[in-house]
């Protein structure tokens, strides 16, 4: 698995959001690549910086007040980030597409969706004629499982079931044969059951067509069923990462046993659910030591003074965690927490 | 649709009859009798007696008012006491021409309204943007007798640029057939005399622009705003789409519902209210027309004159709310 090209790299990436209320580092500092056709979760409460960090590789932050003060995004050679507008619109699209939370509202709603389906594949081929233009649309709306394409083509995004929607949105994203999809929360505003069906054809897609695919989500269950890698990210920064298998068994950042602790388990019915006491800190109030130490149980003086860096605790997996600074655990503070 | 616009059709019929019902009275209420206006001061009682009489203004008040309606149900709006001509053959001419300029400056008002406000919301903050709402400010705010007034003595007297008053060079008259000139000369192919007719429409459209301008650039703006900011504007651009069509097509078409609704009434408006604009450019106009019927205490073309404008002002929103539905698919009536 490991041995699959790296399609895209971030590196030390940085945006801040310049408001009245001062700069707030939304994304500080984070590391992460994608491999070729592989699925990459990241994970993490609202406000973590997720989002944020995928708007800024397909170069949507919301400016101003947002902008990536540093860091590089490398993709088949190029740093995104240095990009002019006129460049990155090439990118967009078609070589790195994104579908989003709402179903709802990220369709137009005045168009429809043959009109919106053929424009994505019009933008990027200009030497298309419509009529090739609506066959790879229907050929694409067949693709994601949506019904009478014929017919849909012609319809308008009210007229479609929330689920539907996604599936255009997801025909939409793909239909330039994009190498990475970034899919920013696809589920949270589906039912259960359409989410399943959603999360299924995803990984169907991303095994057909080879698309390696970004899922950014709050939900572990969805990590758990679709994703080979997980990036954990807590107040901006990269806390974890590591095989999607490993991290669930054995995993080494307090942040992230909170969140597996969270997941409400049937076996258990009668225990109280786990949650990670107190709230996420607002982007930009902790700027000293781990922004996880103010809800960590097991923090001490060293993490509300240092921030840790990331940590090599096996050959694929980092924490960012001073408890696992190999050279200062000692045998007792391991046995803490593995307890 | 049909059953939608007939609907809107009968809700017509109590608007107009409460218009007809309140214009009646308003006026009579007015001090003045139409017979010693027509008559002059030195008439007699037993002239004046007699003219009233002849006109039917001797009735007691609510005869008069069923006769009217009477009269209107076979479609006849009535003749003019002054004239003696009847309403409808007098009135399509100045109608034609307050349709014409207004149209004029409707046309003005949106092209430049609306892309004013479009780039000012595209680039917010900019110096475009304040630039263009100072002015929209401003321009709300002008008083459109001193904007009619410089524009005379700017274009018309210090730089001879333009005429200053009038619908046509008198020397070289259109021959009218629908009375809206610029189609008169058309029709004829007399494109000498076109040139001099839009000539003459330039100023008076440009006035009476101004304000509708203003607002139309100011509501754009904040609906576009609006717009710019929801999902489906993220979705366009993460497709790879230009700015240009990003903006263009998938937020314009979003935002230009409540800018319609404001051109709808400004369009009413216009027709109804460009009175000042008419007088101080000599435009033969209907404001106009029942201006001096005013002062003439001419009952019947007061009447039918206000009539046919509330009709019109009716209409045009009618019109607005039908394109509503064919811009947004989700607006259905039936």
């Amino acid at each position: 698995m490991s041995d699959r090209k790296e399609l895209l790299r971030v590196r030390g990436l940085q945006t801040t959001f310049f408001t009245d209320d001062g700069e707030i580092p939304a994304v500080d500092n984070i590391n992460f690549s994608v491999r070729e056709g592989e699925i990459l979760g990241i994970v993490g409460e609202s406000g973590c910086g997720k989002s944020v960090s995928a708007l800024s590789i397909m170069g949507l932050v919301p400016s101003p007040p947002g902008k990536i003060t540093g860091g590089q995004i490398e993709f088949d050679g190029k740093d995104l980030t240095k990009l002019s507008q006129k460049e990155m619109r090439k990118v967009r699209g078609k070589d790195i597409a994104m579908i989003f939370q709402e179903p709802m509202t990220s369709l137009n709603p005045l168009f429809t969706i043959g009109n919106q389906l053929m424009e994505a594949i019009l933008i990027h081929h200009k030497d298309w004629s419509k009529k090739q233009a609506r066959n790879r649309a229907i050929e694409m709306m067949k693709l994601v499982g949506l019904p009478r394409s014929e017919e849909l083509i012609k319809e308008y995004p009210h007229q479609l079931s929330g689920g539907m929607r996604q599936r255009v949105m997801i025909a939409m994203a793909l239909v330039c044969d994009p190498k990475v999809l970034i899919a920013d929360e696809p589920t949270t505003a589906l039912d259960v059951t359409i989410q399943a069906q959603i999360l299924q054809l995803m990984k169907d897609l991303n095994e057909r067509l080879n698309t390696a695919v970004i899922m950014i989500t709050h939900d572990l269950g969805v990590v758990a069923e679709t994703c080979e890698r997980v990036v954990v990210m807590y107040g901006g920064q990269v806390v974890e990462e590591g095989p999607v298998k490993l991290l669930f068994n054995d995993p080494q950042h307090p942040y992230t046993k909170g969140l597996i602790q969270s997941v409400p388990d049937m076996r258990f019915k009668k225990q109280r659910l786990y949650s990670i006491p107190g709230n996420v800190p607002k982007p930009g109030s902790v700027n000293t030591g781990c922004r996880f130490a103010a809800r960590c149980e097991f923090a001490f003086e060293q993490c509300r003074v240092e921030n840790p860096n990331l940590y090599q605790t096996s050959p694929e997996h980092k924490t960012r965690c001073f408890l696992h600074e190999r050279k200062e655990v000692s045998a007792v503070d391991r046995a803490v927490v593995e307890s | 649709m049909l059953h939608y616009i007939g609907k809107r059709l009968l809700q017509l019929i109590p608007v107009l009859l409460g218009m007809t019902f309140i214009v009646f009275l308003i006026i009579r209420a007015i001090p003045g009798d139409p017979a010693q206006v027509i008559l002059g001061q030195q008439a007699t009682k037993e002239a004046k007696a007699a003219l009233r009489a002849s006109l039917g203004l001797d009735n007691p008040w609510y005869i008069q008012y069923v006769n009217y309606l009477g009269d209107l149900l076979t479609g006849d709006l009535g003749e003019s006491m002054r004239t003696k001509a009847t309403v409808s053959s007098e009135l399509w001419p100045y109608l034609a021409a307050t349709f014409e300029l207004a149209l004029f400056a409707m046309i003005l008002a949106v092209i430049i309204g609306v892309n004013a406000g479009i780039v000012s919301a595209w680039f917010q903050n900019s110096w475009f943007d304040y630039f263009a709402m100072i002015l929209a400010l401003i321009g709300v705010s002008m008083p459109i007798f001193w904007l009619g007034l410089m524009g005379q003595w700017v274009f018309g007297i210090q730089m001879d640029l333009l005429p200053t008053s009038g619908r046509e060079d008198a020397r070289n008259p259109v021959d009218p057939i629908t009375y809206m000139y610029v189609v008169d000369t058309i029709i004829h192919g007399r494109f000498d005399q076109l040139w001099d007719v839009l000539k003459h429409l330039i100023l008076p459209a440009i006035a009476l622009a101004t304000i509708p301008m203003a607002i139309i650039a100011r509501m754009t703006r904040s609906s576009m705003l609006e717009v710019m900011r929801s999902d489906y504007v993220r979705t366009a651009r993460a497709k790879g789409q230009n700015m240009f069509w990003v903006v263009y097509k998938h937020a314009l078409k979003n935002a230009i519902i409540p800018v319609l609704t404001v051109i709808g009434l400004q369009m009413g408006l216009l027709l109804g209210g460009a009175i000042l604009t008419e007088t101080i450019f000599s435009w033969p106009g209907i404001g106009r027309y029942i201006y001096d019927a005013i002062g003439y205490r001419d009952y019947p073309v007061i009447q039918s004159g206000i009539l046919v404008i509330a009709f019109v002002f009716v209409m045009i929103n009618l019109i607005v709310d039908i394109l509503y539905s064919f811009i947004d698919p989700r607006i259905k009536y039936d």
